[in-house]
C-alpha cells in the first residue's frame, strides 16, 4: 500500500483511470456493446440499443449531479494511453461507508490479460484511502468465472448467491455477490 | 368451482391495499419519519424527519416513478373497514425480462405488529406477485439487527441468499446486511394463497 497522499492514485501497472469527454465515450460504447457478449457479462438487462446521442445525453445528465453518489472513469492503457473500457463506483453512502462497482473492458483484446483485474485494484485503492470506504460491493453472473477470478485476485469474498435471479437462453442463472472490507483490503496489500 | 379471476387481489382478511391518497397521507407519514426505531429497522437511508410538504412531493415523484417506468407497485396499507392509513408495501425495481422484484412492507405502530396483519399484507403482495406480474424470485433486504423481520420472512418460506457483511453502521456500531428472497416454485408448494 502506498501511504504517500500525493502519489498517482489513478494509475496502476498497465491502466490508468481518466475522466473522458461524453463524446469520446459515447462513441466507444456503443461500440461495445454491439458485442452481445459484452452487454451479457455486463448487465442482466435485455441489450438496448442505445444510439450515440442518447448515451451522451445520459453522460452529461449524470455530470451535472456531481455529488459523488456515482464516480465513473475511463480505463485508459499506459502503453497506448487508447480508452479500452470503463469503471465505476455507484450508489456511493458515505452513511453506510459502502459502494457497489462496476467494471468492464470494452475492447474484447484486451480480455483476459490483466486490465481489468488491474483497473479494479485502482479503484479500490481510490474508494478506501480518498472516499475513505468502509466496504465495496458487487455482483456478477454464474457464467462469468473470469470475472470471478479477477474479483478475488482483488481482494473480494463471496458473499452470497441470488438463487435464479435472471434467465437467459431457456435457463435461470445465479447472481453471485462478492465484498471487500477495507481491512481486507489492506491485509491483501500488505 | 368459483372463477380464479373473482379472487380479490388487494382485500386481504384484516386489511386492503389501496393507491396513496395525496390529500390525507402525507401528514401521517410525515409524522414516521420522526420514528428513529421505525425508520432504522425499515429504511437504510439516515434518519432525516420530512414535513407533510416534502411527502407530497414525494407521492408525485411516487406516481411519476410507477406510471413511466411501470417498475414500481406502491401501495397505502388500510384496515378492511376503516380508511386510515396503518402502512405502506411495495414491490420496486421489477425486471421484467427476469421476472425478479424487491419487495418491502412497512406497519410502523407496535400495535399493529403480531397480530397477523403482516402475514395478511404479505400474502397479497406474494399472490399479485407470483399470480399476476408473473415474477420469479422476489427479494427483501433487511439490516441484521432487525430481528422480529428476518424471523417473519423466515417463516413465510424467504430463504437466505446474501450476507453484505457490515453494510450497515448505525449506533456506532457495524451490522450485515441481509437479502432473503422466497422463488414461484416454492410459495406455490407452500400453499399459503
Amino acid at each position: 500500500m502506498n501511504d504517500d497522499p500525493t502519489a498517482d492514485l489513478l494509475r496502476g501497472r498497465l491502466v490508468r483511470l481518466s475522466a473522458s469527454s461524453p463524446e469520446d465515450i459515447s462513441r466507444l460504447f456503443v461500440g461495445w456493446i454491439h458485442n452481445s457478449e459484452y452487454w451479457r457479462l455486463m448487465s442482466n438487462g435485455p441489450p438496448f440499443p442505445w444510439t450515440q446521442e442518447g448515451v451522451r445525453k445520459h453522460i452529461e445528465k449524470e455530470a451535472e449531479k456531481e455529488d459523488l453518489r456515482n464516480v465513473f472513469f475511463a480505463v485508459r492503457t499506459l502503453q497506448e494511453d487508447r480508452i479500452i473500457g470503463e469503471i465505476g463506483l455507484d450508489g456511493i453512502s458515505y452513511a453506510r461507508g459502502e459502494s457497489y462497482v462496476g467494471v468492464g473492458i470494452g475492447e474484447a483484446e484486451y480480455w483476459g490479460k490483466g486490465y481489468g483485474t488491474d483497473a479494479m485494484n485502482v479503484i479500490l485503492r481510490y474508494a478506501f484511502t480518498e472516499l475513505n470506504l468502509h466496504r465495496v460491493s458487487l455482483t456478477v453472473f454464474e457464467y462469468n468465472p473470469r470475472a470471478i477470478r479477477s474479483y478475488e485476485k482483488c481482494g473480494f469474498r463471496m458473499e452470497g448467491r441470488a438463487r435464479e435471479a435472471f434467465q437467459r437462453e431457456g435457463r435461470r442463472w445465479d447472481m453471485l455477490h462478492l465484498g471487500v472490507l477495507r481491512e481486507e483490503w489492506q491485509a491483501h496489500h500488505a | 368451482m368459483t372463477n380464479p379471476i373473482s379472487v380479490p387481489l388487494f382485500g386481504g382478511n384484516l386489511i386492503r391495499l389501496t393507491p396513496l391518497d395525496h390529500e390525507k397521507d402525507p401528514e401521517v407519514i410525515a409524522g414516521w419519519t420522526h420514528h428513529a426505531e421505525y425508520v432504522r429497522m425499515t429504511s437504510l437511508e439516515p434518519l432525516r424527519p420530512l414535513t407533510t410538504a416534502q411527502i407530497k412531493k414525494q407521492f408525485e415523484q411516487i406516481d411519476k416513478e410507477m406510471e413511466e417506468g411501470r417498475r414500481l407497485f406502491h401501495y397505502a396499507i388500510r384496515p378492511r373497514d376503516e380508511d386510515r392509513l396503518i402502512g405502506e408495501a411495495r414491490l420496486e425495481w421489477v425486471e421484467w425480462s427476469n421476472g425478479t422484484a424487491q419487495l418491502k412492507i412497512g406497519l410502523p405502530d407496535p400495535a399493529d405488529r403480531r397480530r397477523g396483519i403482516g402475514s395478511d399484507v404479505l400474502r397479497l403482495l406474494l399472490r399479485f406477485a407470483f399470480r399476476e406480474l408473473n415474477l420469479y424470485h422476489l427479494e427483501v433486504q433487511l439490516p441484521e439487527y432487525n430481528v422480529p423481520a428476518l424471523r417473519f420472512f423466515e417463516k413465510h418460506g424467504f430463504k437466505l441468499e446474501v450476507r453484505r457483511r457490515q453494510a450497515v453502521n448505525r449506533g456506532g456500531q457495524r451490522w450485515d446486511l441481509i437479502s432473503m428472497a422466497i422463488l414461484r416454485p416454492d410459495w406455490e408448494a407452500r400453499n399459503e394463497r
